[in-house]
């Protein structure tokens, strides 16, 4: 019978929690058109993984383990999805939007002769899907022609499908057959930040930084709040910061709940990659730029006078990846300081005065979320 | 490589019908499809014997594109073209790219397809790993350095969201490039004179072997029913304030107010 397939796929053996917003596009495309839900992991341990993705909501989960699936290839990774989605008698299939979500979503369109939507943003009640599309521009409301489907989702996007019951796990058998490439070597990027596009908060520098010095307020506020690091073309085509953090048309794009751009202009190939996001907030001397324009929150100024220039004494707000439940509940307040007008200072700090402005609230009152990676 | 015209500008608006008003909007090479075109010439410059074909699938003024790639010193270019190609989606259109590369394939071994990251106006970025698909050849994308090669393989460096993979790839293969590639060199007088002066084989459907039913709108996997404007963001806020430390602090208590903080 025709059913849904949310594939989960593994990078460096581990799945991120950004695999259960499969789950839950799944549950929304699943409910539309009243087929069941399964989901699919591959990967040399996937049979361990499959037991979370599987307590998800899915009615089966089918497990493709093999040694050859170590490291991501896009032929044998391919191979085995098609496997899982033989074994399922799947008619959709739901992909991350990742460097090998993506790659695997344009093989198996031709694999299983599917049509193929990236970047998904809306499922409606029909079937068809939503994306953008002229660099956010414009959106397209896409149908699929083909029996089989294949969809890769923004990320960010969809909810994180809770865990419920547990997990019904089938194993699939799979011959890689000789493989045309060779997986040779990782290395590591050596920067602990939070990566940029499964990141709830973002704060972004730009040219106003006036330099690479300018950044390190940035970097501040970013641990601070538990926020990934954005960056402009312009930012990093100066070689103030490294390309992985551009953001935009030729960078990466990105969906936080808080997106803060400091120095950015909101040129349309930035916005490309950010306009997407919820809270949008604006710092910049120059309040007719495009960005201050679109701003849900625009701030004019000098972003040194705006912006906490000394870092929080306790670094422990910078995130490592882990659930959301294993969050400590972090407080943070502001406080008034000689030359920048606000900074963040972390609980167990004594700073003197606590900033209170007429709604009566400060940081204090609040507990930050880490961003949830 | 492979090479798309784009619109110059992505500031498109809709049209009656529900698409967008691309007409007269004029066009150029895909930006991303620079660094490709880049990528390729250094190789051809590297590779001693080798040369740099460029392929499009488009209409007569797509052809521009392929004297571009000639300005910024490709050897050949080849026009897929006619009106059976169009409104085709990856799918069909990396359908038509294989059918193309495999006739050249068939002339003068191809030893590697490079592709641009993805285009400035669909931005899909999976006809590279399509085109292969279809070729049954080994594929990366994402690809930020490609290092030795061979007769045999090419050793690529790919971007990924943790760190950089190095693969090896047996060829011939397709990559589909990042920006970080390389810095692409402006067209030379040398390259613009060739540009001007170079003829490219016209190939339709027929001549790749293909039913017209199997490229453009017919062979699709999917179409775009509808292109919208996206919906308006809600009015900003502008702080207001004397000081800079009076504008922080009520921009800290709206995060706050609004859970984002
Ligand atoms: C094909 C193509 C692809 C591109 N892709 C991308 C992309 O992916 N991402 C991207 O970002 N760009 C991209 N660009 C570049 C883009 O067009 C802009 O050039 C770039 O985004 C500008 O960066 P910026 O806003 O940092 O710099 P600018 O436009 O120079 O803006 C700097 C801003 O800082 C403000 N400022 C100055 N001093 C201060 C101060 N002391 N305090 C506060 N504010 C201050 C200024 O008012 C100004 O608004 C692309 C361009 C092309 C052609």
């Amino acid at each position: 019978m025709a059913n849904i397939l949310a594939v989960a796929i593994p990078q460096r053996g581990a799945l991120g929690p950004a695999s259960y917003e499969l789950l839950g596009a799944g549950r929304v495309l699943a409910d539309a058109l009243k087929l069941p839900l399964n989901a699919a992991v591959v990967g040399a341990n996937a049979k361990a993984l499959a037991a979370d993705i599987g307590a998800r909501g899915a009615e089966k989960t089918y497990a493709v383990e093999h040694p050859s699936l170590a490291n991501f290839t896009e032929e044998a990774y391919a191979k085995a999805v098609a496997a899982a989605v033989a074994a399922a008698g799947a008619t959709r299939v739901i992909l991350p939007s990742s460097v090998a979500g993506r790659a695997l979503a344009a093989r198996l369109a031709v694999l299983l002769k599917a049509g193929l939507a990236t970047d998904v943003t809306e499922i409606l009640p029909d079937g068809k899907v939503r994306r953008g599309y002229f660099s956010g521009n414009l959106v397209a409301e896409i149908e699929f022609k083909t029996p089989v489907a294949v969809l890769t989702v923004a990320p960010m996007t969809f909810p994180r499908a809770e865990a419920k019951g547990a997990a019904n796990v089938q194993d699939v058998s799979f011959d890689p057959g000789a493989a045309k490439s060779e997986f040779v070597s990782f290395a590591a990027e050596a920067s602990r930040e939070i990566d940029l596009g499964a990141a709830e908060k973002v704060v972004a520098g730009g040219f106003g930084l006036g330099g690479p010095d300018g950044f390190k307020a940035v970097f501040d506020l970013a641990h601070a709040l538990g926020a990934a690091v954005g960056a402009s073309r312009r930012a990093v085509d100066s070689g103030w910061i490294p390309y992985r953090h551009q953001v935009g048309l030729t960078g990466r794009m990105v969906r936080p709940k808080l997106y803060i751009a400091v120095g950015i202009s909101g040129q349309i190939q930035h916005l490309a990659g950010m306009s997407n996001a919820g809270t949008i907030v604006a710092i910049n001397t120059d309040k007719d730029c495009p960005l201050m324009q679109m701003a849900s929150i625009a701030v004019q100024g000098e972003y040194a006078e705006l912006l906490p220039s000394s870092p929080p004494r306790s670094r422990t707000a910078r995130a490592t990846p882990s659930p959301p439940s294993a969050h400590r509940p972090q407080r943070l307040r502001s406080v008034p300081s000689r030359g920048p007008a606000v900074r963040f200072v972390q609980d167990g700090e004594r700073d003197g005065h606590v900033l209170r402005g007429r709604s009566g609230l400060t940081l204090a009152d609040h507990p930050s979320r880490l961003a949830n990676l | 490589m492979c090479v798309k015209s784009t619109p110059s500008s992505v500031n498109v608006g809709v049209d009656a019908s529900g698409q967008p008003k691309i007409a007269g909007v004029p066009t150029s090479l895909n930006p991303f499809d620079e660094f490709a075109v880049e990528e390729s010439v250094r190789l051809k410059e590297r590779v001693a014997g080798s040369t740099a074909t460029a392929i499009t699938v488009g209409n007569d003024a797509a052809a521009e594109v392929l004297r571009e790639a000639i300005a910024r010193g490709m050897d050949a270019g080849v026009h897929v073209s006619g009106a059976e190609f169009d409104g085709g989606d990856s799918f069909a259109t990396s359908l038509a790219l294989s059918a193309a590369i495999k006739k050249l394939h068939g002339e003068k071994p191809v030893s590697l397809v490079i592709f641009g990251k993805n285009t400035s106006d669909i931005g899909g970025g999976v006809v590279g790993t399509q085109t292969a698909a279809w070729l049954d050849w080994a594929s990366a994308s994402a690809v930020k350095k490609i290092d030795a090669i061979d007769e045999k393989s090419v050793t690529v460096l790919r971007n990924m969201e943790d760190g950089a993979d190095t693969l090896k790839l047996a060829l011939p293969a397709c990559v589909a490039t990042v920006k970080e590639i390389n810095e692409p060199r402006l067209p030379s007088l040398k390259g613009k004179m060739a540009s001007k002066k170079a003829v490219f084989p016209k190939w339709g459907a027929a001549e790749l072997g293909l039913q017209a039913g199997q490229v453009g709108a017919a062979g699709a996997g999917s179409t775009v029913v509808k292109a919208a404007l996206p919906p308006a963001r809600p009015a900003g806020l502008k702080i207001e304030g004397a000081t800079a430390a009076e504008k922080a602090t009520k921009l800290v208590d709206i995060l706050v107010e609004r859970k984002l903080i």
